[in-house]
């Protein structure tokens, strides 16, 4: 048995997630998950190459700690899908609310709307992994705070300006910011600033606009051009020179 | 420079009679205090920590050191310290940091508890010959117990327990991560509490590899960085902390400088060589209790609810409340932190000003869940300042389950509390990632030196609960009919909910 279907109507996230579990463990590659409405922690530190699809609004720290698996969300999430994410990818077919993605160490995170406040705070990089979270929409403050590492891409999808919130950045040591469009001074946090986005950084995202793109089925061609924001940490020792010794 | 420079702080002088030039203290000292220049041992006090290493390794006792040898005018508002901050802010415009403890003279309130003996009316039991029930367990009790009798007549227990680590002694080592302390100090560590039937943190960090054959004594931390944290380590972990806040520096983060980013810890840690580690002040997916909440029963799902889940906090003035919602957050346990607890290094602002006694927090805390019907729900572990045998039987009879201790443990390993931990020299091998001072402990002598401090006061509590007439751990926890307040104002005393000698 390859697939398996399961109704999580009126089902509490424990049991939920012992039948996501035994089934990766019992070899299943592809799970549906139907009705869902609100729980929490679905494919919480899970493992293993499975496809998971979500019909439905999950709850708060969707895949949190997960490592390896793809799910896909048909509607929006509530609180931090990806958080502290090890591996894998999520895709959400809507928006997604505060704090998505926060400490994420590796995989990706596709969320093809908005989402709210402190996108991708604090996502770290070592190595190999480098954590991705690309934003089809807008979001709210504090985008990147304490960035350490990997790449955030805010592609504004139809909107004038794709940002109107402030503290971009405040406190990033490394990993960068890409947004769509131009980014008022004003809405940079401290530690942040900003560089030119050249035909290089183009290329180099390119590939991952189009991943995007084909997730979702949108055009990416009106996004193939240089008209972004690149904003990258002043220092990776952003607090260095606060301190005094006794 | 108008300022100048300040007075020594220590002045260092050798018994040149007593010398015999073995230059054992030329090679110890990682500070760079002496040097040779032809026969001669040349000594720049200016560089002291007052840390002891020569003197310890000294086979003559030929090194002299003293504490201050300039006098300041004495004053007793403007210290020579209070001064001295003051110079150093005026020339770098900056926060001072300092490393270890609060280091203000507040008044010890363990020193003004005293503890009860039995004389003749009941006897006291003597640990030789009974036995002492000193095992602990840390996690939630059941409110009430059900049973059902199975298809063969026999009674057998129909409620589900929640995990709990069982402790052959109520002391723990508390979380000092890699990077702030070396491999080899917390090895040490790692041995001691395997060999003594207790745990110890791991901090945030992640776990070196070489602990892994010590995991089932760990407690793995999970911080506001989430540095090392993946599932692996969570599964790894015999219990899990999340760490909140620190007695330290309440309400701050932590910031690891770059320069103790070694290969190992970066690697541990999952950040690149060379760049700060920083934790922010809040978990930022933690806004309310409720978020707690919710990132304690995320860490049980991703584990699949059979490790405990512990929570930390510095003990600030609503500590009571606040391990009250705590209570209700599906923890396990709360490790309150009190003032006095030790760090690598923190703003000295808040490192002698933030934050209230242990003392007053863990009675407070234990009479909230109390009142409130909860106590049950979460054990209490108690950090911060915990000094000897006598802090420990304490803590327990103002009603903590058991205590984490951090310099006490270092102390055994050859800490001199000299507070220059953020150096990164620590001629010890304790705070330090430089290979040849690390090098300087040896783990299996530092787990017997830790074992040994850990049974020495084991057996010290259970002679003082022996003499109190107490055979089990249980009848000594919130036991404060045991204690009596020596010279404590009465306000506090009711705190403590004990009462005054004589009474």
């Amino acid at each position: 048995m390859e697939k398996i279907i399961i109704d999580a109507k009126g089902m509490h996230y424990t049991p939920l997630n012992r039948q996501i579990r035994q089934a990766v463990a019992a070899g299943i590659k592809e799970i549906e998950i139907k009705n869902v409405l609100g729980q929490r922690f679905i494919a919480n530190g899970l493992r293993g190459d499975v496809k998971i699809t979500i019909y439905g609004i999950p709850g708060g720290d969707l895949c949190m700690f997960m490592n390896g698996p793809e799910c896909t969300v048909y509607g929006d999430c509530e609180h931090a899908p990806g958080n502290t994410m090890d591996g894998g990818m999520i895709i959400v077919h809507g928006s997604a609310g505060d704090a998505v993605a926060h400490s994420m160490r590796g995989g990706k995170v596709y969320i093809r709307d908005n989402i709210g406040y402190r996108g991708g705070i604090h996502m770290k990089e070592y190595e190999s992994k480098k954590p991705i979270l690309v934003i089809g929409g807008s979001c709210h403050a504090f985008l990147g705070e304490y960035m350490a590492g990997g790449l955030i891409l805010v592609l504004g999808i139809g909107l004038q300006s794709p940002i109107n919130d402030r503290g971009i950045g405040s406190g990033i040591h490394g990993g960068e910011i890409i947004i769509r469009g131009n980014v008022d001074d004003r809405l940079l946090g401290i530690g942040s600033r900003k560089v030119e986005f050249n035909e290089n950084d183009l290329r180099r995202i390119s590939p991952l606009i189009e991943d995007f793109c084909s997730k979702f089925n949108i055009d990416p061609n009106p996004l193939m051009d240089t008209n972004y924001t690149h904003i990258v940490p002043s220092s990776s020792r952003p607090f260095a020179d606060k301190y005094t010794w006794e | 420079m108008t300022l100048g420079s300040v007075p020594l702080r220590y002045k260092v002088s050798i018994d040149r009679d007593q010398c015999m030039q073995c230059m054992r203290c030329v090679d110890n000292c990682s500070y760079g205090v002496y040097r040779v220049e032809g026969d001669n041992i040349l000594i720049d006090s200016r560089k002291c920590t007052a840390c002891h290493r020569c003197i310890s390794m000294c086979p003559r006792d030929a090194i002299i050191l003293q504490e201050r040898p300039v006098d300041y005018r004495s004053h007793p508002l403007w210290t020579a310290q209070t001064r001295e901050d003051i110079i150093n802010q005026a020339r770098t415009g900056k926060i001072l940091l300092a490393g270890m403890g609060n280091a203000l003279e507040y008044p010890i309130i363990f020193d003004r508890l005293v503890l009860d003996a039995c004389q003749v009316t009941n006897p006291s039991i003597d640990p030789l010959r009974e036995p002492m029930e000193l095992r602990t367990y840390i996690g939630k009790k059941p409110a009430r117990l059900e049973f059902r009798k199975n298809d063969q007549g026999d009674v057998e227990l129909a409620t589900e327990l929640a995990p709990n680590l069982k402790l052959e002694t109520p002391i723990m080592i508390g979380h000092m991560s890699y990077g702030a302390i070396s491999l080899n100090t917390q090895l040490s560590l790692a041995k001691a509490v395997k060999a003594m039937g207790t745990f110890m943190g791991t901090g945030e960090g992640g776990m070196h590899k070489s602990l892994h054959p010590y995991q089932d004594h760990t407690i793995v931390q999970v911080a506001s960085g989430r540095f090392g944290v993946d599932i692996d380590y969570l599964e790894r972990g015999a219990a899990i902390e999340i760490k909140i806040g620190q007695g330290a520096k309440p309400g701050i983060g932590g910031h690891l400088p770059g320069e103790k980013v070694c290969v190992d810890v970066s690697c541990t840690r999952m950040i690149p060589l060379g760049s700060d580690a920083i934790s922010p002040a809040p978990h930022h997916d933690i806004y309310s209790i409720e978020d707690l909440a919710q990132l304690v029963r995320s860490l049980k799902e991703a584990t699949e609810w059979k490790k405990p889940v512990f929570v930390k906090i510095a003990a600030v003035h609503n500590v009571a409340a606040i391990a009250a919602g705590i209570a209700r957050s599906s923890a396990d346990a709360v490790v309150i932190d009190g003032f006095r607890g030790g760090t690598g290094a923190a703003p000295k602002v808040f490192r002698d000003n933030v934050g209230i006694p242990i003392e007053a927090a863990i009675a407070a805390v234990d009479q909230k869940l109390n009142d409130q019907g909860i106590r049950n729900e979460v054990s209490i572990i108690a950090s911060g300042g915990i000094r000897n045998s006598a802090d420990l039987a304490k803590s327990i009879a103002l009603g903590a389950d058991a205590v984490y201790i951090g310099t006490a443990a270092l102390i055994a390993l050859g800490c001199r509390v000299c507070g220059n931990c953020y150096r990164g020299l620590c001629p010890w091998g304790i705070a330090t990632q430089r290979q040849d001072l690390v090098e300087r402990i040896d783990p299996d002598i530092g787990a017997k030196n830790v074992a040994n401090l850990i049974h020495a006061w084991t057996l010290e509590l259970s002679e003082l609960m022996g003499a109190a007439g107490l055979n089990s751990i249980e009848s000594l926890r919130g036991n404060r009919d045991r204690l009596r307040g020596y010279m404590l104002d009465e306000g506090l005393m009711k705190v403590l909910n004990v009462k005054p000698v004589g009474a």
